[in-house]
């Protein structure tokens, strides 16, 4: 049976015809339970109005908890009160009409107007608010009725619920009967909809009281109840109708009934949203302010933000991540612990019998938690009644199996900015507490494996779980829809392993190949391209090569490139051409620009033309060769990799004087006032540019000749030019000079009067005193220097901070903008009213995810791949 | 490759014209026989269409996930505009955040101001047509004192100067008088403008307007820098003012254009401003070394664009107009929405994602946009049975 489908809901006011006609209990009594802890009948804890102690049942339907709906109740307002969220359109609407016949101070030629223009509107789902506003401004504008002549008397509006009248306050009593004589039709021309809310009902006369489960009270550990903000609430107006009700009776003065009738309205109206301008907000004893209705709703963790549009889930875990090369980039190792607490449902029919059933025999980790039988209990199975299970167990039953090895799972790290942040993998039950991933599916998650914790989700249906294989695996998402490349590939590490083995000149023995490749599926090595005294060698390419799919033809530059303005191709210097001929690589060396992720281009080319599947298993060998070659020649990273000698410590300190002279000589010039402005600059601004230019020229200069003299088989110099991890600038940081340090993209000024530190003159401009620094990160930082390297940090710490809420909010803002967007067979893209956005998705229809860099088809490729084919 | 031939042959393929050309471009490299030609295109198009997207496809969460998520990855610093290190421009995420918000104004508004003919290869000709579009003052062209015992204003005109910004005398009398409404006497060295009435508050007061009066150019635009791109003049501008610009003899209104989207829809039309928002928005993306698709930030463009006038991505737009109450009460302001709704009898239909998210059904994109109905018992398919 297809489930039902909820196909609208519809808005409106109640009536306080139709809150007494639901309602089930009349409460008149403030109070909740008698001395007994019983709940007192005609109280705001009426057992009518459903259960929230466990083993009642409900006065109403027989319910028990968490069967029974709860029931409204109603309380019979002694007086009239303005209802706050209308206090406005009540305002408007009493100045749109006239105060004696009541009707629309319009002509019914232009009421008809607006009334046509609105239904226009509404038939075509457009937004109406601007017609309502003109028919409410033109309307309160004329100065006499036009249709008894009454003259229009401006009624002011006092925030939050009073209305004068010519210095003449009106009670809600005589606010209502104004509304009440508003006709039906009239109101269509304010956009009011006379059968879903009559104005008078937005005077309540009678409060609809929440069932219990709205607002449950908690037992404290001493046995006191505590009762819910709204209770409270209620107890309030309750008490105040009471009191009101028996001053009128008593017939007590006018101003103690106006007083009485002033406070129900501000209990109501705190009752209904307690942060209303210019009330004082209802506090708890304890002086913190109530939570009211408004308050359920409103903010993240409101009632739609955080109760409805995020919803709590079972079937989940969560735990620290760590790497693990050895798996697929498509699996996750799931601690053995968390495998028998997540269950996967089977569904017992006659094929599955025996494959359940052992299920339930089995006391070691993949084995039943619990069954549901045909009736829909939950039974858990332990070691008593298992016989007993075995025998009754029959097709209809589920049985709840504990996750096992193949399993797919949904994997998650927040904050999930895209599709790639939840994507379904295969289970590997592992030992120990982490989940365990292949770190090349770091970048899509952006997950790092410093402390970071990721989410993982069982699906529960078969649809579900088909549909997380087919659409949500891993390998599907190779291919970022972002920008049409691969967004999953290989990380630090790989690049820098697959770099050393690719490199030229390198040779491994037989046995050294076997190493190399043991975890990998490869059962036939090539024909050796070195022999030497009889002994057998593979090249690192030759190596490499075996994973690559037969018939891959590729030729790119590498990450290493020098961009030479004459491009040698086969004949780089730096083996950066690389060439791939039928899956063989012949020349260049395999570096970020190859396999690393967003920028691999091997990946890529793949994906593209041996699909998803065989992209995996390249991907699952590059890491484990990458990781086994990195072992082979080892690789490490210390200080004393950042040694340099004296001659080039010297050189770098001749530059950086130098600089320091040629900024002093500024300064001078800049005195003397023989600077010249830069166009459309003022001198000031002139010097510190060029100041700025001549340290930042000297930095560079000092990290060249650092960079010179580390040479290529530096680690640092290989993990920065293989695209692994740094830049040649972290490099030059480390090694030979810091540089200027700066706060928002000037040198560094702020501090005491016209100096940064009490250390320089007054008005001091050189290096020094405006946070230049010398030193190399290894060599140290002066006092001075370390000073000012803390305040430029600080900056780009502050700027964090600012921009992850930032663009959270810009991402909110654009998901809520586009998300019912989608794409019909007809290839517009629609809204939901069918309103088309697109007439062709992107132009083109193309998908960018397919697309090769943005573009709908690779025409050079294809002519190649043509030509080839003779 | 014939020409004509392989015009023929594309016009049988329904494919976008920028792969069309493509296609010729690259086929008229190489000189093969008409069956590979064909082999070629029919291989192209095979591979047009299957990298189609598919139908159900959430296209707009896609766009939005792709623009929000290397949002992340943004500066947030005013850097200097690449080139041009004479001017401050916003980049990165704040510049973003203007473009979707539609500001009134950007907080560095600036034009790219190309020249025609003559002046775009003379700088002194561009030199011209800069200082009639930069707002010149009068405190530019002189000094301004006053005589508090005369009740005058004395203005000491820098003959330079004036010649610089290419303003005669009598222009700039003519002006004066036109503007503050007074009488200027010209004293040879010196200008000197009388107040009639005995005020000082007037005299003060026409002394701060005079300060603020633009003599030259347009008002908006603060600072003019002319800069030679390859062959040509161009010039570049702090403040911006589209209409009064290319008004300006010399320039070539054709190719100047203002980061001001507001402006852009206002002087040049609703589609000027969706190619606009599509320009500043990948610029800002890429000069932040950030890869995002075109058609993520095209179908943002048309969502603001669609209707006419430009409307901004959040309350006061997109998502504050959306016909769902439910899916407007989940994004901000909720009880106001809420309130409103029940007011006009509003119906949800629930057609949206936040709104079957909330009644927990299945959303209508993607593999909830489809049902499937099995026929049991029947085993052939598409007979029509």
């Amino acid at each position: 049976m297809a489930p039902k489908r909820v196909k609208s809901i519809k808005f409106q006011v109640f009536s306080p015809k139709e809150i007494r006609k639901m309602s089930v209990a009349k409460i008149i009594t403030p109070d909740t339970y008698d001395d007994d802890g019983y709940p007192i009948e005609m109280g705001l804890m009426d057992q009518r109005l459903g259960v929230i102690d466990p083993g009642l049942r409900c006065k109403t339907c027989g319910g028990k908890i968490g069967e029974c709906p709860g029931h409204f109740g109603h309380v019979e307002l002694v007086a009239p009160v303005i209802h706050v969220g209308y206090a406005k359109l009540i305002a408007k609407l009493l100045n749109s009409t006239c105060s004696n016949c009541g009707r629309i101070l319009l002509s019914d030629k232009k009421r008809d107007e607006f009334i046509e223009e609105i239904r226009k509107r509404k038939e075509v789902n457009a937004d109406f608010e601007d017609v309502v506003k003109e028919a409410f401004s033109t309307a309160s504008g004329v100065k006499e009725c036009p249709h008894c002549g009454e003259p229009h008397v401006e009624i002011k509006f006092e925030k939050p619920t009073f209305y004068y009248e010519n210095n003449h306050r009106l009670t809600p009593i005589d606010v209502r009967e104004r509304l009440e004589k508003i006709p039906d039709e009239d109101l269509r021309a304010f956009g009011i909809e006379p059968e879903s809310a009559r104005p008078e009902w937005m005077v309540l006369t009678v409060l609809p009281v929440p069932p219990v489960n709205t607002r449950p009270s908690i037992t404290l550990e001493s046995g006191q109840r505590s009762e819910d903000d709204l209770t409270h609430k209620l107890v309030d107006i309750i008490r105040i109708n009471q009191r009101f009700q028996e001053n009128k009776e008593a017939g007590a003065p006018q101003l103690i009934i106006e007083d009485l009738w002033e406070l129900l309205q501000y209990h109501v109206t705190t009752y209904l949203d307690n942060e209303v301008s210019g009330v004082p907000p209802a506090r708890h004893r304890s002086g913190r302010p109530l939570k009211t209705l408004s308050q359920r709703l409103k903010g993240k963790e409101g009632r739609f933000r955080g109760s409805l549009s995020g919803k709590r889930v079972n079937f989940s875990a969560r735990t620290v991540i760590s790497p693990d090369p050895n798996l697929s980039i498509g699996e996750v190792g799931v601690p053995i612990e968390i495998a028998k607490e997540l269950t996967v449902p089977v569904y017992v029919n006659e094929h599955n019998l025996e494959e359940v059933r052992e299920y339930i025999l089995r006391e070691e980790h993949p084995k039943a938690n619990y069954v549901i039988r045909s009736d829909g209990k939950r039974v858990k199975v332990t070691e008593n009644n298992r016989e007993e299970l075995i025998e009754k167990l029959e097709p209809g039953w589920i049985v709840e199996r504990q996750l096992k090895d193949g399993d797919i799972v949904l994997f998650n790290r927040q904050p999930s900015l895209h599709r790639m942040s939840i994507m379904a993998h295969e289970v590997r039950v592992l030992p120990y507490k982490t989940f365990r991933l292949n770190p090349a599916v770091c970048p899509p998650y952006n997950a790092d494996f410093d402390g970071d914790e990721m989410n993982l989700h069982v699906p529960q249906s078969l649809e579900a779980q088909a549909e997380a294989k087919i659409l949500m695996s891993v390998q599907e998402h190779i291919l970022s829809p972002r920008f049409g490349g691969p967004i999953i590939g290989g990380i630090h590490d790989h690049i820098t392993g697959l770099y050393l083995l690719t490199r030229r000149g390198n040779r491994f023995t037989r046995s050294e190949v076997m190493e190399l490749i043991k975890t990998i599926d490869v059962d036939k090595l090539p024909e050796p391209a070195i022999e030497e005294d009889g002994k057998k060698y593979w090249t690192g390419k030759q190596v490499f090569s075996l994973i690559l799919p037969d018939g891959l033809n590729m030729k790119f530059k590498a990450e290493i490139c020098e961009n030479c303005d004459v491009c040698k191709e086969e004949n780089c210097d730096r083996d950066a051409y690389v060439v791939i001929k039928d899956g063989e690589l012949i020349h260049g060396t395999i570096d970020e620009k190859a396999i690393g992720a967003f920028k691999g281009l091997i990946i890529d080319q793949i994906v593209r033309k041996y699909g998803a599947y065989t992209a995996r298993i390249f991907l699952d060998n590059a890491t484990k060769l990458a990781i086994r070659a990195i072992m082979h020649f080892g690789f490490s990273f210390g200080i004393d990799d950042e040694d340099i000698p004296d001659d080039a410590l010297n050189q770098i300190i001749d530059v950086i004087r130098e600089a320091e002279d040629d900024v002093t000589n500024l300064v001078m010039a800049f005195r003397r006032g023989e600077l010249d402005p830069l166009p459309g600059r003022t001198i000031e601004e002139t010097l510190e540019l060029r100041i700025m230019q001549s340290l930042g020229r000297a930095r560079d200069r000092a990290g060249k000749i650092a960079g010179g003299y580390l040479g290529l088989d530096n680690s640092a110099v290989i993990m920065a030019v293989s695209g692994a991890r740094g830049s040649m600038l972290n490099l030059t940081q480390m090694a030979a000079c810091v540089g200027q340090q700066s706060v928002r993209g000037e040198r560094i000024k702020r501090g005491y009067t016209d100096r940064t530190l009490p250390h320089f003159r007054r008005g001091e401009l050189g290096a020094e005193a405006r946070g230049f620094v010398k030193s190399s990160y290894k060599n140290g930082l002066d006092p001075l220097e370390f000073f000012f390297h803390a305040v430029g940090g600080r900056e780009g710490l502050v700027d964090t901070a600012v921009r992850t809420s930032q663009s959270g909010y810009l991402q909110r803002r654009l998901i809520n903008a586009l998300q019912d967007l989608k794409l019909e067979y007809d290839g517009t893209v629609r809204d939901t009213r069918g309103v088309v956005v697109q007439f062709k998705y992107g132009d083109d229809g193309i998908d960018p995810r397919k697309s090769y860099g943005g573009k709908a088809v690779d025409v050079k490729r294809i002519i190649e791949e043509v030509l080839e084919e003779g | 490759m014939d020409e004509k031939w392989l015009d023929k042959q594309l016009a049988n393929y329904p494919m976008p014209d920028r792969v069309k050309e493509e296609i010729k471009a690259e086929l008229m490299k190489y000189d093969i026989t008409k069956k590979k030609a064909r082999e070629i295109i029919e291989r192209c198009y095979s591979d047009y269409l299957r990298n189609l997207m598919e139908p159900g496809e959430a296209a707009g969460i896609v766009a939005a996930q792709s623009i929000g998520e290397p949002g992340t990855q943004m500066t947030m610093r005013t850097f200097h505009y690449a080139g041009v290190a004479e001017i401050n421009v916003t980049l990165g995420l704040p510049r973003l955040i203007e473009i979707l918000d539609v500001r009134k104004t950007p907080s560095t508004p600036i034009m790219t101001i190309k020249l025609e003919g003559e002046y775009a290869k003379d700088r002194k000709l561009a030199r011209e047509v800069a200082s009639r579009i930069e707002a010149t003052y009068v405190s530019d062209i002189g000094d301004i004192s006053v005589d508090i015992y005369k009740l005058q204003i004395i203005l000491i005109p820098d003959e330079r100067a004036m010649k610089r910004k290419q303003i005669s005398r009598e222009d700039l009398i003519k002006k004066l008088e036109k503007s503050l409404k007074v009488e200027v006497e010209d004293e040879g060295d010196r200008l000197v403008i009388n107040i009639k009435e005995p005020s000082y508050r007037k005299l003060l007061q026409t002394v701060e307007k005079m300060k603020s009066q633009v003599i030259k150019g347009i008002k908006e635009i603060k600072r003019v820098i002319i800069r030679k791109e390859g062959d040509e003049y161009v010039l570049y501008t702090e403040g911006s003012n589209l209409k009064k610009v290319m008004r300006i003899k010399g320039v070539d209104y054709r190719r100047t254009v203002t980061n001001n989207i507001l402006e852009i829809a206002e002087v040049l039309g609703i589609e000027a401003a969706r190619n606009a928002i599509i320009k500043e928005a990948l610029d800002t993306l890429e000069e932040q070394g950030l890869n995002v698709d075109v058609r993520h930030i095209m179908l943002v463009a048309d969502m603001m664009t669609s209707d006419g006038q430009v409307k901004q991505v959040g309350r006061h737009g997109v998502a504050g107009e959306k016909i769902s109450v439910l899916s407007r009460a989940a994004f901000e302001v909720t009880v106001n929405h809420l309130l409103e709704a029940a007011v006009r009898g509003e119906v949800d239909n629930l057609a949206g994602v936040t709104e079957n998210v909330i009644v927990g059904q299945a959303i209508k994109l993607g593999t909830g946009d489809v049902e499937l109905v099995s026929r049991i018992g029947v085993k052939s398919h598409g007979d029509g049975s």
